[in-house]
């Protein structure tokens, strides 16, 4: 008789999401810069958001509550109307 | 003989076994029964038994499951397909009462007791229950190739924590579920960081892979239970790069009937309860809520506790204050979760009043995390037995060590200011106009564990505190 087990995972077979398109280049696009409020995340956003602006980009800066849970849904949908890039920034 | 049935017709029933002596003893008691009135028999092991009676063979032992016997002979009587009362072993007056015939079995003995049914016997109960229960299992049956080696198969699989795991069978998974009343169905808890809903029987398999007897598993589920509850943030207790993981403290009878250690090496190796119970949460974590090392376990370094961290607190009548559980509102058996990162133990074989104890204790405590942040980190304290007596015999209780811990924990900006003591690392400026407690208001949590020899204790620091991070967590176990 076969052997049978039973599957102790999920059972979701993990969906491929394919990442989306890159842009050719950021112009005319906002870049939205998340801070996930790990100690001195401050310091990698500033510095991205000063290189960007060197190059003319927009940028707009978000921070999420903590570092400890994911993003609030209101959070990543005011990223999502308002960017088409994010950048989001851990650091320790 | 009569062939097999599947049910039995109303009236008494009779069910024996050849192998046992009571069932022999009792040979004319049923031919007497058989003449006074309907009497089925039903034989486990010989249809040829008992003697010149129709006897329903139930060898495969479907009907003896079903009316679930436990010994032989048991007497039933059966109304409208279903049964009004039984007697088991033989027991003349309860016969005679039972059935209303009189003078049954002259010359037997008064009384004797029954045998075990085959049906109860080691495996085969499972056995049958897999074969006739129908399906309560909803798992999905992963079926093994002819050459898979079936603990190989585990790691194959991504299964494992990387120690070697018992294969989930369909029967242990079901003696495993005999371990709690909760429906195999019920949703137990929703598992970061997938987020997905888990089920008393999802819980059973990977106490099955963790290596629990069924005893175990109502500590698993209320160890599941807490450590996905909101507050304990346990996406974030996966997902940190900080060497923290779930660690449980058990209280109440259930320690003693699980024979779960708090004693010698109480935080070691070598107590099955204690290291398949925190083991199984671990597993639950990665295998239903898809929380893996290197995907969205991010810990730099990790600890030896996040294969499972799992003891009991001593009850040994020496403790100097009320368990933990029951410090937080939950007294009998009960767990808590904690975040801990790691095994910090301290001596002081010297202090033999708990105003220097504490002051040791205080120590130690500041380095949690770091010697120069306040406020950041819980701490669990594992209180060594020699250690306990000395607070004991002072008459600290908890609240008293709270209180007398709170001034040696408060620091001074000068101490915690950013390059203060020439390191750079410290607190924000803005937080330097008073001097700073090291612990949030109840972030200093006490259990009471350890050999009787040894003047020593340990504290286990923890991770991002409160509502930006994990908050400890107590519920009740099941009674069984």
């Amino acid at each position: 008789m076969a052997r049978v087990l039973l599957d102790p995972t999920s059972e979701r077979r993990p969906a491929e999401r394919a990442l989306t398109a890159r842009p050719p280049s950021l112009e005319g696009v906002t870049v939205g810069l998340l801070d996930i409020s790990k100690s001195r995340g401050d310091v990698v956003v500033d510095e991205l958001q000063a290189l960007l602006h060197a190059d003319g980009v927009a940028t707009l800066r978000y921070r999420k509550p903590t570092f400890a849970r994911p993003a609030p849904v209101d959070l990543r949908h005011e990223i999502a109307t308002h960017c088409e890039v994010v950048i989001e920034a851990l650091a320790d | 003989m009569v062939g097999a049935m599947t049910t039995v017709p109303d009236g008494l029933v009779a069910v024996v076994k050849r192998d046992c002596p009571t069932c022999t003893l009792v040979e004319p008691v049923l031919r007497q029964l058989a003449d006074a009135g309907a009497l089925t028999v039903v034989c486990q092991d010989d249809p040829a038994f008992p003697r010149d009676l129709p006897v329903v063979d139930d060898r495969e032992l479907e009907l003896s499951w079903r009316l679930r016997i436990e010994t032989v002979p048991t007497l039933l009587r059966m109304a409208d397909g279903a049964e009004s009362g039984r007697v088991e072993g033989w027991l003349r007056g309860a016969w005679e009462a039972f059935t209303g015939v009189p003078g049954l079995g002259d010359g037997l003995p008064e009384h004797r007791p029954g045998c075990g049914s085959r049906s109860v016997e080691w495996g085969v109960e499972d056995e049958l229950a897999r074969r006739y229960g129908g399906r309560v299992l909803t798992a999905r049956r992963v079926e093994l190739a002819d050459l898979e080696d079936d603990v190989e198969a585990l790691f194959d699989r991504g299964w494992t924590d990387g120690l070697p795991c018992v294969p989930p069978t369909e029967e242990r998974v079901l003696r495993m579920l005999g371990g709690t009343r909760r429906a195999p169905d019920e949703v137990v808890a929703v598992v970061p960081p997938d987020l997905v809903k888990c089920t008393v029987e999802k819980v059973a398999v990977n106490a099955v892979l963790a290596g629990c007897l069924p005893e175990h598993l109502p500590v698993v589920l209320a160890a599941v239970e807490a450590a996905c509850r909101d507050e304990f943030a346990l996406h974030g207790v996966l997902a940190t790069t900080w060497s923290a993981g779930p660690v449980l403290v058990v209280n109440g009878p259930v320690t003693g009937r699980l024979r779960m250690n708090s004693g010698i090496n109480v935080l070691g190796q070598g107590n099955r309860a204690n290291a398949t119970i925190g083991r199984a949460l671990q597993l639950v974590v990665r295998n239903v809520g898809g929380g893996r090392p290197g995907e969205v376990d991010r810990a730099t370094l990790g600890n030896p506790g996040k294969v499972g961290w799992c003891f009991a607190e001593a009850e040994d009548g020496l403790r100097p204050f009320p368990p933990l559980a029951e410090s937080r509102g939950v007294p009998g058996s009960a767990l808590t979760v904690f975040a801990g990162a790691g095994l910090v133990p301290f001596l002081d074989q010297a202090s033999r009043t708990p105003e220097s104890l504490s002051r040791t204790l205080a120590l130690v405590l500041r380095t949690v995390g770091h010697p120069k942040a306040a406020l950041g980190m819980d701490a669990l304290v594992v209180l060594g037995p020699e250690h306990g007596r000395v607070f004991r015999e002072a008459g600290w209780g908890r609240e008293r060590l709270l209180e007398e811990l709170e001034p040696l924990l408060l620091m001074e900006p000068d101490q915690l200011r950013r390059g203060a003591l020439g390191i750079a690392e410290g607190m924000p400026d803005a937080l330097l106009d008073r001097p700073l407690p090291k612990f949030r208001p109840g972030g200093l949590l006490f259990a009471y564990a350890g050999g009787p020899a040894g003047m020593f204790s340990a504290v286990i620091g923890g991770w991002a505190s409160g509502a930006a991070g994990s908050s400890p967590v107590t519920v009740p176990i099941e009674e069984v």
